[in-house]
């Protein structure tokens, strides 16, 4: 005899199996590469660093969810994704309770406040970095050497600095390709910056393993791909543009590239779906905006590194830029706001 | 993945889902017994309910008209069986909601032999007598709107029809029912385009059929009788292609105006099983009495296609076919646009296309709803290019109107895309259903207003 009750539910019945955790978890797996490179590069320091920012991170969103009696929201790895990046985004020897700081604003000041998960308006990572960067200039630009032989045992006194107490810093410091380009004139080559071969922030460095992540999660489509290649190429124009002009005075498009943060940024900052737009058009515009400020910051600003500055800016208007882009829905001829 | 949209024969966006066609696609159509109480609801349809003219204790016989159309947007309804009126009552329909209905008992011993009407030739009728015929025989839209098929035939005034699509799609998973149609039933198709050719005025007729299908296509080419202008396409496996909409524009690049219908661009669209029971019932002027159902889903043990009359009560077919212990959901349709049964003593209606029977472990049970984090997988998925992601944040907000005059949430023909390939698990559809709702309604209270 038949069962007397059914469940129903509304259509669609059936559903694709993937979920939002199942994206943030990727995004983790994509970023372990570049973390494992720059434990390998920087050593015990960066590992420090890493481990403190994201520490922070999940730390606060969980407080923050017992505190105002919801359901904590760890566990669909985006606070994870968030202490990764601002991580990777420190200079190496970066004082750990700084990097604790920074990890609790980017989530408390960057996300949590405007709601949580899907509702930030900016990368909660950058914004963490930003407010780092204001606070404490001097310590997010000293910059430590990679591969140092004694890496794996040495810690380097800065970042076991006291709360509120001075930084002391290793007499040796290396600079980054780009501060070496806008305060010597040095430029570094396109090999040393694509294998890692340099000095920077953390996770910067390497941008072969970057881009290798990025096109994981591209192929399995769980990251725009029109965001990267629209910041880089529009990066690649640009300064190619300047470099054609005098290459003398710029320096060539494929070491604005490589250096600095621009990889890490396009691939795994800028690709921030809850802060960039939805339209294809609007991802596009976005991305190139993007790198175009890139080059601009770094080529006429006082700042050396640009990336942090341009996907903030970017974001805060990306609401703006999906309603600009008009489209057009099937069978109408008019085009109508997206957004 | 905008970029991979490459193909010329397709429309624009759409997902691929699995196929799950397998288990019944190679299943040649069988007969269903009879239940011994049929009970007919007079609203199965879209329009007017059909007008009961018999009365209870009558005897009828199979094919005899029972109840009339209740207007121009109405269809008949014939005896799917020859017995006795045990009943006229209130029944239950899918909806929810009761219908005007007979209960039919079965005479255990009647040879079932079916009446015979007025016959229509299609060489000698003209196009009102045709379609006065596909009104009188009962026909709906068989793919699972119900739609009476004169009133889609008609030709509005000023217009004109060039081309004749006939939708063999079925890009719902799970369903094999038009699939075997095509296998089985070529000649009452090709009947039935003659009549729908000479009905419509149509230069030219098109069979769309999705690639999952080759076999039926290469059957439907190597049968194609050359007097007709038909002609067979093939297209890439997409849902949802075998909306009206989507169809017409993977076949002839044309794109339906908004809020209108394929008319407007010449064309008039009918499903494959609807073109076969034309052909089948109009030559010998008989009613609609039984449809062929795919019968499967993982809940379900005797898996198939199966000519089932209508009115059969679900809970008969499920007995008879016979399902596992721990069944969940019974769906009346596909798993992407199928209603979800909330009771087993509906029956078998006339827009019934398949019946999917889902156990608790295959029903979505974990669908932690997330807040939407603007991946943009429905707005890459919406076929009518909606942004659903603004829509369902509109929802949220119940701010309808703006949603209707602003993001054109008229234009959502619920297929269900959206949905299926939310990660956050938001129920976008079904916001969008509830949204549609009470846009119409208040539009509706708008009107009375006026006139008052």
């Amino acid at each position: 005899m038949l069962k007397k009750t059914l469940d129903i539910s509304s259509s669609p019945h059936i559903y694709k199996g993937r979920s939002t955790d199942d994206i943030m978890k990727n995004v983790v797996w994509a970023l372990l590469p570049v973390v494992f490179f720059a434990s390998y590069s920087f050593g015990l320091n960066a590992l420090l660093v890493i481990f403190t920012a994201t520490l922070a991170c999940v730390l606060t969103e969980h407080l923050l969810c017992k505190l105002s009696k919801k359901e904590t929201t760890v566990n669909d790895y985006s606070a994870v994704i968030t202490g990764l990046l601002l991580g990777l985004t420190l200079p190496p020897s970066f004082p750990l309770w700084m990097a604790f700081v920074g990890g609790v604003i980017g989530i408390a000041l960057g996300k949590y406040i405007f709601g949580g998960l899907g509702y930030n308006v900016f990368n909660p990572a950058l914004v963490a970095r930003a407010v780092l960067q204001a606070a404490f200039p001097v310590a997010i630009t000293t910059w430590h050497p990679a591969f140092l032989p004694d890496r794996f045992t040495n810690i380097s006194r800065s970042i076991f600095t006291w709360p509120f107490m001075q930084p002391q810093f290793d007499a040796i410091s290396g600079a980054t390709p780009l501060s070496a380009f806008k305060f010597d004139g040095i430029t570094a080559s396109t090999a040393e910056l694509a294998f890692g071969q340099i000095s920077g922030s953390t996770g910067e460095t390497c941008a072969v393993i970057i881009a290798l992540g990025g096109l994981y999660l591209i192929a399995r489509n769980m990251m725009s791909w029109r965001i990267p290649v629209a910041v880089l190429l529009s990066a690649f124009v640009l300064s190619g543009a300047l470099y054609l002009m005098d290459s003398a005075l710029y320096p060539s498009p494929f070491f604005m590239l490589f250096s600095g943060g621009l990889m890490l940024g396009a691939v795994f900052m800028a690709t921030d779906m809850v802060s960039s737009p939805i339209t294809p058009v609007g991802l596009w515009i976005y991305g190139g905006i993007i790198g175009i400020l890139t080059i601009v910051i770094r080529i006429w600003s006082g700042l050396p590194e640009g990336v942090m500055y341009s996907i903030l800016l970017a974001n805060a208007i990306s609401p703006h830029i999906d309603t600009l882009v008009k489209h057009r829905v099937y069978g109408t001829t008019k085009k109508i706001k997206a957004t | 993945m905008g970029f991979l949209n490459f193909h010329k024969d397709t429309f624009k966006h759409g997902i691929h889902p699995p196929e799950s066609k397998d288990e019944t696609n190679a299943l040649p159509i069988r007969q269903f017994p009879f239940a011994p109480v049929i009970i007919l609801p007079m609203a199965q349809h879209i329009g007017a309910p059909s007008e009961i003219i018999v009365r209870e204790g009558q005897q009828v016989h199979r094919g005899e008209l029972l109840a009339k159309a209740g207007g121009y947007v109405s269809v008949p309804m014939h005896a799917p069986v020859s017995g006795i009126i045990r009943k006229i009552g209130n029944v239950p329909t899918i909806s929810g909601k009761m219908s005007p209905g007979i209960f039919l008992e079965a005479f255990p011993s009647s040879t079932q032999e079916v009446l015979e009407g007025k016959p229509i030739d299609p060489n000698t009728a003209t196009p009102e007598e045709i379609l006065q015929g596909i009104q009188d025989a009962g026909i709906v839209g068989l793919g699972g709107a119900a739609f009476p098929t004169h009133v889609k035939l008609k030709i509005p005034e000023g217009k004109k029809c060039e081309t004749l699509i006939l939708n063999g799609i079925e890009c719902e998973p799970y369903l094999t029912t038009d699939h075997r149609v095509m296998l089985e039933q070529e000649k009452d198709i090709f009947k039935g385009i003659h009549y729908l050719l000479k009905a419509t005025g149509a230069q030219n007729a098109i069979i769309g059929i999705e690639a999952n299908k080759q076999d039926a296509a290469d059957h439907l080419a190597k049968h194609l009788p050359k007097e007709l202008p038909l002609s067979i396409k093939v297209l890439p496996v997409k849902y949802p292609q075998g909306a009206e909409k989507m169809l017409i524009t993977s076949l002839l690049q044309k794109e339906v105006p908004s809020k209108s219908f394929p008319i407007e661009v010449g064309v008039v669209v009918v499903n494959v099983a609807t073109a076969a029971e034309i052909g089948r019932l109009l030559p010998h002027g008989r009613g609609i009495q039984e449809r062929v159902i795919t019968i499967t889903g993982p809940g379900v043990k005797k898996k198939g296609n199966y000519l089932i009359p209508v009115g059969t009560p679900l809970r008969f077919v499920l007995e008879h076919v016979g399902v596992e212990e721990e069944i969940s959901e019974v769906y009346m349709g596909g798993p992407m646009m199928g209603v979800a049964v909330s009771n087993l003593d509906i029956s078998i209606v006339k827009g019934t296309s398949g019946i999917l029977v889902f156990t608790r472990k295959d029903v979505n049970q974990s669908s932690k709803i997330y807040p939407c984090i603007k991946c943009g997988a429905c707005v890459d998925a919406c076929p009518i290019l909606l942004n659903p992601s603004k829509l369902g944040i509109l929802a949220k907000f119940e701010a309808y109107d703006e949603m209707a005059s602003d993001y054109h949430l008229m234009d959502c023909f619920e297929c269900g895309s959206c949905t299926y390939v939310c990660p956050s698990h938001i129920p976008l559809v079904q916001y969008f259903r509830l949204a549609k709702r009470v846009v119409r309604k208040r539009e509706a209270e708008k009107k009375v207003e006026s006139h008052a």
